[in-house]
């Protein structure tokens, strides 16, 4: 069993949205991918160090028939749509800044599509 | 009214089965969303429904102090401008119109509607405003707690400028039942806009928490943002990929007595309807897929299951529904102040070193010439950390252009404004090169949310005459 390092972007895709001051985002295996590793390797404190919040501030529920799961970053959208001084106030970009998250992937042998870290 | 340049050479008429089937199109995900795909589904789709969602949560708390100042008629006028272009086909092949942008004046925008109905030819067309989610005089503020705080509505006394439940399918039935042909509603839970026709046409009891009743909400929920079921926000430019975004086609589903549903969007559109966009849509927003709170039942979502049963063209279903909420969601709208931003441009060697200098010349004046606290501003670098200010990579290459923005919150507009002024006098008086500075200041309505108890919420129907 070799560990590498993977890009999210490589492994899933996502959405995010908002309510109130949370971000919601989610993500999805592509097809190919093994989603039990992605839940095992997605802790919520990788997530939480990710968007620079308390890990309490940080929840996910996984929806194994979907391959997917939710995410919900509370209180990282500088008050929300309605007040936050950003310039993407919904945290649509958000999505893009979760796909940037490298997780350590144990692969059983050579992984064609990843360098060793 | 014709859309030269994005308009879909397919023509083809698209009929279904009306005695088995009830088919419901969205028209508009949100109240700046493009005009012409409604059209065409108006024109060949042959619905039974459309609804146009157009009231996001700050809307209407905007809509309200609107109102209240004549500032505004309280509800979104560009629905009039929807359904210029869809009423009278809609109608003509026996269908109806359901929309939420009546915001804060529902029995208002029904009049407008009316009006439009006449100029267009339907001169004695039902039109039904549906009220009663307007609760601001039955909010007690010491007791409703602020969701998400140990607060109550008591800190923002004097603040509070709009108190809206979000009210379920019933108003919209009972106004369809009355003989409404166009309905025309406030604050409703997005997915009741559609649950309401299917509840008429196939005689679902929206009480029972029946798996009819749960899968007509999925309907609603998939297609609530309308694109954004069929590839819009979904293309990430070289893995998924989506056609024709240009000429994007929103979805409609038609949908049988027992709620399964099949959804998909007119040929000749341009976008995508898979497995893919759809678990994007099912799970956009959802914060727990297994209890997601709606005023006609709390839904469980994880046991849908989706099937692509042709080409962009898919079934789901599988919804349930666990319980039915004994509260329903207030959003309260809290006068906010006003919310400064003001930007310039540098380009070049050392533009990230000149937006940063500008921005120090900026904070430096706030304080010491216009004696306000450090604390109302905020700075961004657009191009570097803009979207995402927490986030710290490490150095990367130095930039080829750089955008400083500047924010300020403040309680008067004439505070507001000393940022915009200040950010133009760096033309003369700040860093070298300099350039495109623009400025605004605008009004800030906060929304937070409460619970009521249902009983205290009735909703109204008054069709015209």
């Amino acid at each position: 069993m070799t560990v590498v390092t993977r890009r999210l972007w490589d492994i899933a895709h996502a959405r995010a949205g908002d309510k109130g001051d949370s971000s919601i985002l989610l993500l999805r295996t592509y097809p190919g991918e093994d989603f039990g590793t992605l839940v095992a390797v997605l802790t919520v404190a990788r997530v939480a160090e990710h968007f620079q919040v308390p890990a309490d501030a940080v929840s996910i529920t996984p929806v194994p028939r979907l391959s997917a799961l939710t995410l919900v970053v509370r209180g990282g959208l500088a008050g929300g749509v309605t007040r936050s001084p950003r310039v993407d106030p919904h945290g649509k970009t958000l999505s893009g800044h979760l796909l940037d998250l490298r997780v350590p992937w144990p692969v059983s042998d050579r992984h064609p599509d990843v360098e060793a870290s | 009214m014709t859309h030269q340049g994005v308009a879909t050479a397919d023509q083809t008429p698209v009929t279904h089965d009306r005695s088995t089937t009830y088919r419901i199109a969205v028209g508009a995900g949100f109240a700046g969303d493009r005009y012409e795909p409604a059209e065409d589904l108006a024109r060949r789709g042959d619905l039974d429904a459309l609804v146009f969602e157009c009231l996001a949560e700050r809307t209407i708390a905007l809509a309200q102090q609107g109102l209240r100042r004549g500032t505004s008629a309280g509800y979104d006028p560009r629905i009039l401008r929807r359904l210029r272009g869809s009423l009278v086909p809609v109608i003509g092949s026996g269908g109806l119109i359901v929309t939420n942008a009546g915001a804060a004046n529902p029995h208002g925008a029904a009049l407008a509607v009316r009006d439009l109905a006449r100029e267009l030819g339907l001169a004695d067309l039902p039109v039904a405003a549906v009220t009663g989610d307007d609760v601001l005089d039955r909010l007690v503020l010491d007791d409703c707690q602020v969701l998400g705080t140990d607060l109550t509505l008591d800190r923002y006394r004097g603040r509070i400028v709009s108190a809206n439940a979000y009210t379920g399918a019933a108003g919209i039935a009972d106004a369809i039942r009355a003989g409404a042909r166009i309905v025309l509603a406030g604050r409703t839970a997005d997915a009741a806009l559609f649950l309401g026709p299917l509840a008429v046409r196939f005689g679902w009891d929206l009480a029972a928490g029946t798996d009819p009743v749960a899968n007509g909400l999925l309907v609603g929920h998939l297609l609530e943002c309308a694109g954004q079921l069929t590839g819009g926000y979904f293309a990430d430019g070289p893995r998924k990929t989506v056609p024709d975004l240009a000429r994007l086609g929103f979805p409609y589903a038609d949908v049988e007595a027992d709620g399964s549903a099949v959804y998909r969007k007119l040929p000749g559109t341009g976008g995508r309807l898979d497995t893919l966009t759809v678990v994007e849509q099912l799970l956009y927003e959802i914060e727990d897929p297994h209890r997601y709170v709606t005023p006609d039942g709390v839904l469980d979502l994880s046991g849908v299951t989706i099937d692509e049963v042709g080409a962009d063209e898919i079934t789901a279903h599988g919804a349930t529904i666990t319980s039915q909420p004994e509260q329903l969601k207030v959003s309260v709208g809290i006068d906010d102040g006003f919310l400064a931003s003001a930007e310039i441009v540098y380009a070049g060697t050392g533009c990230r070193a000149r937006a940063e200098l500008a921005a120090r010349i900026i904070a430096e004046r706030w304080a010491e010439v216009h004696h306000r606290p450090a604390g109302e501003l905020t700075f961004d670098l657009v191009g570097l950390s803009s979207a995402r200010p927490f986030w710290q990579p490490g150095d990367g290459p130095e930039p080829l252009e750089v955008r400083l923005r500047a924010s300020a919150r403040t309680w008067s507009r004439a505070d507001a404004a000393i940022l915009g002024e200040e950010m133009e006098a760096l033309y003369t008086n700040g860093p070298a090169g300099g350039g495109g500075v623009t400025a605004q200041v605008r009004e800030t309505v906060g929304v937070v949310s409460t619970l009521i108890p249902r009983s205290l919420v009735q909703t109204k129907v008054e069709v015209l005459a």
